[in-house]
This record gives structure tokens, C-alpha cells and sequence, in this order.
């Protein structure tokens, strides 16, 4: 089947079972999205299709036809990252920043939705991505921040 | 003079770098690592050993090699602010070679929050060396004496003629070595201009963008994907196993050796199938301990009698003269570290050469765990550590290493092995489980009399009381554990201080003193009693309290990390708990990287949070009952609360480690809040798994 990936359609072998984050990793090397427990619990898997943020651990291809998928990997455009990543950098949000695509997928859908959140409402957006090094008052800040820029 | 194994290395370095100048850290004094519990058992330095080394190149790109490996803790951006304060140097020229070991010297692991005072000490030096180094040789080349040269931005500088020359022409055609060992003079903190100052993680940008190769992402040529048979469960042995309709799958290499079967294939959604179609079955072990009786358990299963500690005075005859005595046995459950990235390796065999990618916090004990698996000389492995998806002390251990090497030799082609979560929580090691007892008398005037501390298995670190007391015993009697166990952040001192400061609250409400005087009455510590001043002074300690809200303090001292820990809870009508606000002051000396400090405090509480509250191991029957994220629960943004850190700068002492002691305050903390709010004294961890009292 075909998938269209951050504006790429790539043409897939994979079984319509597997999973979009076998897929993305394995066939083809984005390796950006994360495998962190793969029941869809964790976040670190999270990408956005047609900018809904979803778990792509849980989420067969065979759901994908016509969507559009995109990646931490196409989150940059022409060399410039998105307002979400440069809030990230400026706030010096992570640790081991295994959890970074996953937190700054679902932080670009919740402000797409929702310009200029409150901390209760990002928390409430947030609560599926695990940061297990507990860095979330500061990605907190740095949504914050980036609501604020993109303004 | 030089021991063998630094002309080894020395040789091996000249080989790497070519030419310029090298100074090398040498290390007198050996270490004891004896209070780590690893689970390989200790791992043994061997003596005169070169601890670090840097490298300044012809382009004047300063190498620093150590065997230490970033982990999260932000190291790389650390240890390179020391380096380059001490250098006078960009930040931008100095490059970490890190957990590599056909690159780096020696390391016994990164682990104990030791990195910053030994590593970060033994690289100052280091790099006090160099800069006096390229100061000799500037004047040596300008024909001149030392006095007037110092250096700055990567130069020597001349204080007359401000002739300037770089770092990299000065070792241009040099090939130098230096080691150095002691009483080098380095820059005193309060001189500090690069090192004590907020400086962002270096590589920042390749994380946040995704482009970070961790191991579980590498992709090499030819490379196959493997997958291990497990058992159903702990102590099962295999009966019989047919591995036929495996074999048959195209593409696909079964591997037996013994219980160990393992699958490789070009892919890994092949290498799955190929898995689900191996028939094995499995002779069970159905009576082992589970959640339900593993106190009772640990502590009529003890493996020494007499277990190690500490005994000073008479604890009965102090018993007897106390005005108020109070026993309570806390209880620890055994939780696991999750790190996000699970365990994964990436390995491949050249010429009868070893080489695994792996995320690992002790890279040369990986490497001899290979050397015994594979009966191969220590130099014929290679074992790099690519910066990691975090570990907490969970990541000390080489399993998947060793997996992913047998199915490569087998293969004949690079394996890479992911571990899955479920594999992660069951087939890696816990924070240990422990029964902790403590009897304790105080009198009127706040005097302790007596301490009787009895700790049975989960470990020695952080049980020795930190406050006066004449009388005392204190034990650690380690058990049989039906969960395999080993090091967690901070280790045993989690549920040591959580017994003792709950303790030392129960022991104030006892005889109607304010828990913070109790507490500074008993220490003689100054760096102690200033944090838990500080602490207070920010939370407010002595400000009224609504109706149902209490509050709560604790504090501690380990591996040279000062904490004091205050909280604010509400407990409702209907006993339900909501953890409103948590303080915590921490001191360790003089500070490196403000920000980076701040965060790492800031995720220990909130990793201390998880196993306070809900962070419990379920299991029965040899089986992890909660092996998956849907059903064992972590932190998560919705569960922090309100949260200031209140760094304590010492530029005045040693800079000491900030990994684990972040963590010890936060559960004592709550508890003596929930105490203080509700009345009730909860003694085990974690404490509200469903978040209430009921």
C-alpha cells in the first residue's frame, strides 16, 4: 500500500496489520518516532495523522490509506525547526530526551488546536507522553513559551 | 613510573590521535565501590589506572576521552564546561568521547553520582595541566618565560607584546604526553566564568529534531533483527521445543544453544513470526513467593544471621530511659526503573573481533560479561555507548548485549535486538523490596535515647541515622529475593529515609515538638540543618493551614548531595489524597550548570513521587503481573504538583554528585504531610496506590 509520510508517498510491502511505527522505523528509517511500550501508553511513538497526534505503536497502516502522515522528522521546514522544537531548545527542556519527538508532536497538535493553553489544559493535552526522567514543568514552560512565539 | 597498562594505552592513544599534546589523569588513589549493589557483584578496578585523558589536536579541537556515558544526566554538557573553564577555551572546541572502549580509559561505570567529583575533578586537573602545558610551550617558542603568559579563548596570551598563539598551532607537529596526578592548581569556583554558569545540553538540537541515533534506532549494512524465546515465567525449564516451523521460514536462522533460543531475520516483523511459530513447552514453578506474602517472606528468609552495620552504646538501657517510645516496620515494594528506551544492542563480528552498540552504564562490565560468554580476550570486544534513553541505575547490566552477540556468531551478520517493555519488566532487574524495623526512644526535651534500626534486604545505603544519638544499632540483613535486584537511583536510601525521617516525625508529634526543631535540635551537620532552614523558609513552614491540608518535612544527606524536602497535602472528607505543593532545598557544593542542576532535582522528585505513591511490582507464581505501561503506573504530567527547587551555591566546597539524592526526601516528605493532615501514619511504599487512605 501507499503511505504518505511528511508529504512523501512512499509505496509499502509490510503486511496491513503491522504497525506505522514498524513501518516508519524499519522500512523506512525514520527512526525519529520512538518504541516505548507498544500499547499506546506511553507517547513516545506519537505522530501526527492529518495533525490528530496519535500512537503510531497501535495504529495499523492498513488505517492510512489517503491520510497524511508526518514525523518528528518532517516537522522541520527548509532547515527551520518549528516554534514547538525552538521553545524545547530554549527552555533546555530534556534529559534523555527519548521522550522529545513524542512530547514535541503532541505539543505542535495541542497548540494547533489551542493557541495559548492553560498548564491545566496542557497537562490534561500532555498526560499521554511519558517523560520518565520528570522533566514536565519544564516542557510545561516551554508549550508555555512556544504559545507565546507563535503568537 | 609507568605500569604496563599505561604504556598499553598510551601506545593505543598515540595510535588514535596521531600527534599534539595529551595529558593524561592518572589515578593514586583507588575508590571503594563497595556500597554498590551490582548485579554481577562489584566490579574490580585495577590498580594505577589511567582515569581520563585529553587531547589537543593540531586544529586545535580539544579531545576529552572518559569512559563515563550520558545518560540524561546532561554529563556531556558538565564535564565539557569543566574542561573548557579550566582551558580557557570555547565550549564549541571541546568534544566528549565517551563509554567507548576501544577509545576511552578504564571506568568502573557511570553510577553512585560520582561523575562530577571524581570525574569532573580528575578532568580539571586534566585540563590544569594542558593550559599550563601550552603555556610552557608558548614560551618556549616566543623565547620567553611564563610569567607573563596566561591564556584565553583557545590562546596563549603575552601580557606585554599581546602576541597571541592558538592551542592548535602551538601542538602543531608535537606529538606530547603528559600525566599528571595530583595537587595541579585549578581555577577556584569563585573565579568560574564557563564552569558554574547555565550552559544548554550540547547536542541539544539532534534530540529534538529526532535525529539522535540511539542504539535501538542504529542501522548497519547486512544488519539482521533478533528476537529471544523467553520462559513463561521465572525458574521454568524447558521441556521439549520444536523449532521446525521456525526453520522453515525464509530468510530466517534459528539459534539453539542449551535454554537459549533465539530467532534472526531480515526484518523484524519476520523475526516476531518466526518467534510466535516456535512450540515450546515449559515445566513451571508454581510456589514462588508473590506481592501478597514477600514481607513476611524477606524476613523469615534471611541469608546471614548477623547482617552488617553499626552498634554504639546500649540501645535497651536507652530504651528505658526515654520518656516516649515508638516502634513501627516499614515496608518497601519492589519497583522497576522503566527506562523510556528499553534495552537494546547492536552487535557484529569481524576477524574474530567483537563489536556491540549498546546502552549500557558500565560499558568495560559489559565488555567482561562478553569476554566470559565468549571466552575472548577483553581486547577483542568493543563496546560503545551511544548516548542513552536513560537507565536510573536499571541499565548496569549487559543481557542484551549477550543476546544480540550469540545471534550474530550464529548468523554470521550484525543483530540488532530491541528489547519490548514486557521483556523489560520482567527479564531486567528491580529496585529491591525491604522490611525495615525501627524502634526508637526520645525524651521530653527532644534528646534521643535510643535508635534500633533493622534493615532486611533492599539494602545499607542511607541507613546510618544522621542524627545524634548515643545509643544505636543499626543492621542491614540481606534475604533470598524471588525478583532478581540490583541498583536503583539512589539505591537503598529511598526506603531507608523514608523509615527514618517518618520516624523522626512520629518520634516530635510524640512528645508535642515541631518536627523541624526536633530535627535541627539532633544535627550536628551545618550543610544539613541549612538546607532544611532553607527548605522551610520557602515553603513557609511556620504559616497556618487550611482545615484538611498538612504539612510535611524531611531531609538527608547522601553522596555528598544535601536535601531537605517540605510538602503540603489535602486530605478530603472522603480520605482522598491530593499532593498540593513540594519545596525541596539541595546543596552539593559548588554548583557546575545551574539549569541542568535544577532539572535534574526536579525529575528525581518526580520520579520520587512514583514510588512514594503508586509505582508498585505485582507478581505471583514467577510471573510480573503489571509488565506493561497500561498497567504499571509512572508519573505523568497530571500528577505533579506545584514544585520549587531551591538551589544551595557552596563555591566554597567540592563539587559533589546530584543524580540520586534528589530523590530520598519526597516520599518521608508527603508521608509526615499526610500524617499531619489526616493523623494517619502510613509505613509502606508506595503509599496510595489508588489515592486514598482507604
Amino acid at each position: 500500500m501507499v503511505l504518505s509520510v511528511n508529504g512523501i508517498k512512499h509505496e509499502v510491502s509490510a503486511d496491513p496489520d503491522v504497525a506505522l511505527l514498524t513501518v516508519l522505523r524499519n522500512d523506512l528509517d525514520l527512526t525519529g518516532s520512538k518504541y516505548g511500550c507498544g500499547v499506546g501508553a506511553c507517547g513516545a511513538c506519537t505522530v501526527l495523522i492529518n495533525g490528530n497526534p496519535t500512537r503510531s505503536c497501535i495504529t495499523r497502516i492498513d488505517s492510512l490509506a489517503g491520510k497524511e502522515i508526518t514525523t518528528i522528522e518532517g516537522l522541520e521546514k527548509n532547515g527551520r525547526l518549528h516554534p514547538v522544537q525552538e521553545a524545547f531548545l530554549t527552555i533546555d527542556a530534556f534529559q534523555c530526551s527519548y521522550c522529545a519527538p513524542g512530547m514535541v508532536l503532541s505539543a505542535a497538535a495541542l497548540l494547533n488546536t489551542n493557541p495559548s493553553p492553560s498548564e491545566d489544559a496542557i497537562a490534561k493535552a500532555m498526560n499521554g507522553n511519558v517523560c520518565r526522567c520528570g522533566t514536565y514543568p519544564y516542557i510545561v514552560k516551554a508549550i508555555k513559551l512556544a504559545s507565546k512565539s507563535s503568537k | 613510573m609507568e605500569n604496563p597498562s599505561f604504556i598499553l594505552t598510551r601506545r593505543k592513544f598515540l595510535k588514535l590521535t596521531g600527534g599534539g599534546l595529551v595529558v593524561a589523569f592518572v589515578l593514586k588513589d583507588l575508590l571503594s565501590f563497595a556500597d554498590e549493589t551490582l548485579p554481577s557483584g562489584p566490579a574490580a578496578i585495577p590498580t594505577g589506572e589511567v582515569g581520563a585523558w585529553i587531547h589537543i589536536g593540531e586544529d586545535g579541537l580539544i579531545s576529552v576521552y572518559t569512559g563515563k556515558v550520558e545518560f540524561g544526566q546532561n554529563i556531556r554538557t558538565s564535564l565539557s564546561q569543566i574542561v573548557a573553564e579550566e582551558l580557557k577555551a570555547p565550549l564549541s572546541s571541546i568534544k566528549m568521547v565517551m563509554g567507548d572502549t576501544d577509545l576511552v580509559p578504564y571506568d568502573a561505570g557511570t553510577f553512585g553520582s560520582r561523575t562530577t567529583p571524581q570525574m569532573g575533578t580528575q578532568l580539571r586537573k586534566a585540563a590544569a595541566t594542558a593550559r599550563q602545558a601550552l603555556i610552557e610551550m608558548a614560551a618556549k617558542s616566543w623565547n620567553t618565560t611564563t610569567a607573563c603568559l596566561s591564556v584565553e579563548n583557545g590562546m596563549v596570551v603575552h601580557c606585554e607584546t599581546h602576541q597571541t598563539i592558538g592551542y592548535g598551532a602551538l601542538t602543531k607537529g608535537q606529538q606530547i604526553l603528559r600525566t599528571i596526578s595530583d595537587n595541579v592548581p585549578v581555577i577556584p569556583a569563585k573565579d568560574w566564568k564557563v564552569a558554574g554558569k547555565t550552559a544548554p545540553k550540547v547536542d541539544g538540537r539532534s534530540f529534538i529534531t529526532g535525529k539522535h541515533a540511539y542504539v535501538s534506532d542504529m542501522k548497519v549494512p547486512d544488519m539482521l533483527y533478533g528476537k529471544v524465546l523467553r520462559a513463561p515465567s521465572y525458574n521454568a525449564k524447558l521441556v521439549a521445543v520444536d523449532l521446525a516451523k521456525a526453520k522453515g521460514m525464509s530468510g530466517v536462522t534459528v539459534v539453539r544453544d542449551e535454554d537459549f533460543i533465539g530467532v534472526v531475520a531480515p526484518d523484524v516483523v519476520t523475526a516476531g513470526k518466526a518467534l510466535q511459530l516456535i512450540d515450546a513447552q515449559w515445566q513451571e514453578e508454581k510456589d514462588q513467593p508473590a506481592t501478597a506474602d514477600i514481607f513476611d517472606y524477606l524476613v523469615k528468609n534471611t541469608t546471614r544471621e548477623e547482617g552488617a552495620g553499626d552498634k554504639n552504646g546500649d540501645v535497651e538501657a536507652g530504651l528505658a530511659g526515654a520518656d516516649f517510645r515508638h516502634s513501627q516496620t516499614y515496608h518497601v515494594n519492589y519497583i522497576a526503573h522503566v527506562p523510556l528506551e528499553t534495552r537494546a544492542a547492536l552487535a557484529g563480528w569481524s576477524d574474530g573481533k567483537l563489536t556491540v552498540w549498546t546502552g549500557t552504564q558500565r560499558p568495560f562490565g559489559v565488555q567482561e560479561e562478553l569476554a566470559r560468554v565468549f571466552k575472548l580476550n577483553k581486547e577483542k570486544i568493543r563496546v560503545i555507548v551511544p548516548d542513552t534513553g536513560s537507565g536510573y541505575g536499571g541499565k548496569h547490566s549487559g543481557e542484551a548485549a549477550i543476546e544480540a552477540a550469540r545471534l550474530a556468531k550464529a548468523a554470521g551478520k550484525p543483530v540488532k535486538i530491541v528489547w519490548t517493555r514486557e521483556e523489560e519488566f520482567t527479564w531486567a532487574y528491580f529496585r529491591p523490596a525491604g522490611v525495615i524495623e525501627v524502634a526508637a526512644g526520645v525524651k521530653k526535651d527532644g534528646t534521643i535515647t535510643s535508635w534500633k534500626f533493622t534493615n532486611y534486604n533492599s539494602g545499607s545505603p542511607g541507613m546510618d541515622t544522621q542524627y545524634k544519638t548515643v545509643n544505636k544499632q543499626v543492621t542491614h540483613i540481606p534475604s533470598k529475593t524471588p525478583l532478581r535486584q540490583g541498583s536503583y537511583r539512589a539505591l537503598a536510601a529511598t526506603g531507608n529515609v523514608f523509615a527514618r525521617e517518618s520516624h523522626m516525625t512520629d518520634l516530635a508529634r510524640g512528645i508535642k515538638m515541631d518536627s523541624l526543631a526536633f530535627r535541627l535540635k539532633n544535627l550536628e551537620d551545618d550543610r544539613f540543618k541549612a538546607v532544611l532552614q532553607a527548605a522551610a523558609r520557602a515553603f513557609g513552614w511556620d504559616k497556618p493551614k487550611a482545615p484538611g491540608h498538612g504539612y510535611g518535612i524531611a531531609g538527608a544527606f547522601e553522596k555528598g548531595g544535601h536535601i531537605a524536602t517540605c510538602a503540603e497535602v489535602l486530605v478530603n472528607e472522603d480520605k482522598e489524597v491530593k499532593i498540593l505543593r513540594i519545596t525541596q532545598a539541595f546543596e552539593c557544593g559548588a554548583i557546575v550548570n545551574p539549569h541542568h542542576l535544577e532539572n535534574q532535582i526536579m525529575g528525581a522528585i518526580i520520579q520520587g513521587l512514583g514510588g512514594a505513591l503508586f509505582e508498585k511490582i505485582d507478581f505471583a507464581a514467577g510471573k510480573i503481573l503489571n509488565a506493561s505501561l497500561a498497567a504499571y503506573r509512572v508519573p505523568r504530567f497530571g500528577d505533579v504538583p506545584k514544585i520549587e527547587v531551591v538551589l544551595i551555591d557552596r563555591k566554597d566546597l567540592p563539587s559533589a554528585g546530584a543524580g540520586e539524592a534528589g530523590i530520598v526526601g519526597v516520599a518521608p516528605a508527603v508521608r509526615n504531610a499526610i500524617l499531619d493532615a489526616s493523623g494517619t501514619g502510613i509505613a509502606t511504599l508506595p503509599m496510595i496506590p489508588n489515592g486514598t487512605l482507604r
